[in-house]
């Protein structure tokens, strides 16, 4: 969590829910919605938006299904999707990525409030009853690989209730504004047992497994212990507290019971009917729990293949553009409800939401990224991407980045190069936040993304949250006149660009980043974007497709001057931005750009129907955005 | 009759649009009741009612189907009847269908996708309680974000409708299969109102559009006069 200053922080995580997405798209995608936002409110934050990072073989019915599933949760419990990005890569194509992002607000003194520990407090489950569903979800799905019998697999996803859901976002709001509970937990993976093992950790605590509301008849003591049935928080209460608590959860609807109580044993102990039949002393679970030597070794890329036939380039912008990496995302946007809330100042689409903390002006700039294809040639430079990209991102709408949060998707880190990739991409992002000078906050893990022994693209992706200023100033689009300008100077490669996946094959070293370099762009591109009618980074595609989507959003072309080079106008790895402002605006910007150490320079200016040679009209139908 | 004019917003467990509905009036110059869908009434003084977006219940069963039966519907239709001004809202104008207070039905989306993006919907008249502030034929751009907004009723009623004005607002462009393109309809008295479309999430530019505040400056107008011509 994080000050905003105006007494207010904010709270945020993304998590992984790719196993049960994978055996089943809409209930694993729709409670990996449910399961982050239950993460945040349990920080004692309302939740204001979500964001999503898919990863799939290709846009077919399993990536609907999960997009449906997303939008089922999201819609109904009225939280707005605001961002996050859709990849399809072969890579995926048996074992897809769902990342869900949440970002909660709350008043900062709640951070603050003393709060009672120790024993004698009680300890209250509440929402959902416990059924069989989800038995397993973190074990048997989560912690192992997926093989051709994985939809035997679906009984241990588990199945969301957004309508509860809901009702469990406002009673725990309630709870805690009322200030009527010490502290949250969520019923995440592995059920009762995670939730109350942090806090037994420091205390101890007894459970009372016979007095959890049930589903189901003869479940046994282990199966509500690691239950993963949806909808269902922990709370710790003082006895004194507790008659209110209850009145609170009575008018929501919610179930709840007081399962246990926090004692001085420094053991999670469970007793069923009045018999122990569990214990173990509680930090086994958390700080001393086993912990792995990985072994590693290296996996040298094949080295660049040269492309051959590269067709011309306003055929190549054309193909990029209407490829399934970079084509327009409105279609899945369109499925959510963006607005909830009235704070979405700037949607979905280009580089980061705005969401406008009313009533200042002020605003957070929310983005996800992540750069599978390039880290699969390079892990470090894959993760120190990742947070590049989720602060550039940021940096576009004018967000000075104040923290962010990782979830890392990786095979099985049992063999050794995928155990290289994990520490080397864990490597890239550390040295890359370091030189941002902007913390991670909060992440999470997901290994064994393998089927049939075939393992993802390491992928760690990041979440950014950027402070914006003033929201009135978030750049909207470039207008006729303004100057086209070009800032950064990372060096730039086609190994593990979309060009190279498309005209060749996915091969060679990336360019070496200079993560100096790449934070003063960053630093730069938050301060310069008040000034400017446009910034957007370069990403996949490279300048000319970041063009081209500048002029699609704005509805106006430009009359630019590049270089005709692939590496130039479709190379990446080496962070670049467009801007665009007004004539007068130059020269301020280039003074921002000198202080900031950062290479500018003028591309040509906005106007008319065509961009690098090609007609507008041409490229939206490629792109397939409306104007 | 002192102070700014009250309106009453139900709150439905599953209500989603409550709050944002709430800060809308209250910027237009109400003073907001949040009204728990297990009260049997209204609290006193209050001119106009508006039920929110959202999902309540769950929609489990039928869209609207449940809420439309809960406790305080019972006091909204009393209320609808006296003449007061009842504003349905997405999930609003489900229930209030469900309710038999307004014609019609909401089907899924021809699309069997939901929908959330800015449309175009033109006033069909200005001769209602919730359309004073517009012209006639006025194009108002308004989100819309639903699943099941494909009002539907069957071509005698539609055409009933049309003639009698009770058909409010007509998308510019097929949103989602609704039929002849409806939006928006009243009951056949005029002071109840239901439409897909929000303008809760319209009375800011900043958020997109500023259209919205005309039907809720105007649902804030008839408030006042509700309230002052039953004191």
């Amino acid at each position: 969590m994080l000050d905003l200053g105006d007494g207010l922080a904010v709270a945020f995580k993304v998590e992984s829910h790719n196993h049960p997405s994978a055996v089943e798209p809409f209930q694993g995608a729709a409670t990996g919605v449910g399961g982050i936002l239950r993460d945040i409110v349990s920080m004692g934050a309302r939740p204001v938006a979500l964001l999503d990072g898919l990863r799939f073989g290709e846009p077919d019915w399993h990536f609907s299904r999960a997009v449906g599933g997303i939008g089922h949760y999201g819609n109904c419990v009225g939280v707005p999707t605001v961002g996050g990005e859709t990849v399809f890569d072969e890579a995926y194509r048996d074992n897809c990525l769902v990342n869900a992002m949440c970002v909660g607000l709350l008043p900062v003194e709640r951070l603050t409030r003393a709060k009672a520990t120790g024993s004698g407090l009680s300890v209250l489950l509440y929402g959902a009853t416990t059924g069989r569903d989800g038995i397993g979800g973190a074990s048997v799905l989560a912690s192992q690989e997926l093989g051709d019998e994985s939809a035997e697999k679906r009984p241990s996803v588990q199945i969301g209730d957004p309508f509860t859901g809901k009702k469990l976002i406002e009673a725990s709001v309630e709870l805690v504004s009322a200030g009527l509970v010490e502290s949250l937990q969520d019923c995440g993976a592995a059920g009762i047992a995670s939730a109350l093992s942090e806090m037994a950790a420091d205390y101890g605590i007894d459970v009372h497994l016979d007095r959890v509301p049930l589903r189901e008849e003869g479940m046994e003591p282990w199966e509500v212990m690691i239950s993963e049935s949806q909808e269902r928080m922990v709370a710790i209460v003082r006895p004194q507290m507790l008659e209110a608590v209850e009145a609170v959860l009575d008018r929501w609807e919610l179930h709840h019971a007081v399962i246990g109580e926090v004692t001085s044993t420094g053991e999670l102990r469970a007793t069923w009917h009045g018999e122990v039949v569990g214990a173990i002393p509680a930090r086994l679970l958390t700080d001393e729990c086993p912990r792995y030597e990985v072994a590693q070794r290296p996996r040298l890329p094949r080295p660049e293949r040269e492309i051959v036939d590269a067709p011309a380039t306003a055929e190549a912008l054309l193909a990029l553009l209407a490829s399934p990496g970079v084509r327009s995302r409105e279609p899945v946007y369109r499925r959510y409800d963006q607005l909830v809330g009235s704070r979405t100042v700037r949607r979905p689409g280009l580089d980061a939401a705005v969401l406008r903390l009313r009533p200042s002006m002020r605003g957070l700039a929310l983005s996800l990224d992540g750069q599978g294809r390039i880290a699969r040639l390079d892990p470090f430079t894959g993760g120190a991407l990742a947070v590049l990209e989720a602060a550039r991102n940021v940096a576009c709408a004018g967000g000075e980045p104040l923290g962010l949060t990782d979830c890392l998707n990786f095979g099985n880190p049992e063999k050794p190069e995928v155990g290289w990739e994990l520490a080397e991409a864990i490597e890239g992002m550390a040295q890359a936040c370091e030189a941002l000078g902007v913390p991670i906050v909060s992440g999470n893990v997901s290994l064994y993304n393998e089927t049939n022994g075939r393992a993802i693209h390491p992928t760690p992706v990041v979440g950014a949250v950027g402070l914006v200023q003033d929201v009135r100033l978030v750049p909207k689009g470039w207008r006729e006149g303004d100057v086209v300008l070009l800032a950064g100077a990372g060096a730039l490669s086609l190994a593990g660009s979309e060009y190279q996946a498309r005209f060749g094959e996915v091969s060679g070293r990336p360019a070496p980043l200079d993560l100096e370099v790449e934070a003063r762009l960053v630093s730069f591109l938050w301060r310069a974007a008040p000034l400017c009618s446009l910034v957007h980074d370069a990403s996949e595609g490279g300048l000319a497709v970041a063009l081209a989507e500048s002029a699609l959003v704005s509805d106006v072309g430009a009359r630019l001057e590049l270089l005709d080079e692939p590496v130039e106008l479709f190379g990446e790895v080496g962070g670049r931005a467009v801007l665009a402002c007004r004539a007068e605006v130059v020269a301020d910007l280039e003074r921002l750009a000198h202080e900031s150490g950062v290479p500018l320079r003028r591309a040509g200016e906005v106007g008319g129907d065509t961009l690098l040679g090609v007609e507008l009209r041409e490229l939206r139908t490629a792109h397939g955005s409306e104007s | 009759m002192t102070g700014r004019p009250r309106v009453a917003i139900v709150v439905f467990p599953g209500s989603n649009d409550d709050r944002d509905a709430a800060w809308a009036l209250g910027a237009l110059g109400a003073d907001v009741d949040l009204v728990w869908h297990a009260e049997y009434e209204l609290p006193e003084g209050v001119g106009a009612v508006v039920l929110p977006g959202g999902f309540s219940y769950g929609d489990y069963l039928r869209v609207g189907a449940l809420a439309s039966l809960a406790p305080i519907m019972g006091a909204v239709r009393r209320f609808a009847d006296a003449g007061g001004p009842v504003l349905g809202i997405c999930n609003g104008f489900q229930i209030l269908c469900e309710a038999r207070l307004l014609p019609g039905v909401l089907r899924p989306n021809r699309q069997l996708e939901f929908v959330c993006r800015d449309v175009v919907v033109r006033v069909e008249t200005a001769q209602t309680l919730f359309t004073r502030r517009c012209v006639e034929g006025q194009e108002l751009v308004l989100p819309v974000k639903h699943g099941d907004g494909a009002w539907y009723a069957d071509e005698g009623t539609l055409m009933q409708l049309a003639a009698r004005g009770q058909i409010v607002f007509r998308y510019t462009e097929d949103v989602n299969g609704s039929l002849g393109n409806v939006a928006g309809v009243t009951n056949e008295a005029g002071n109840v109102m239901g439409l897909m479309p929000h303008p809760e999430h319209a009375v800011d530019p900043l958020l997109g559009s500023a259209d919205g505040g005309l039907i809720l400056a105007a649902l804030v107008d008839a408030a006042a006069a509700h309230a002052l011509a039953t004191a």
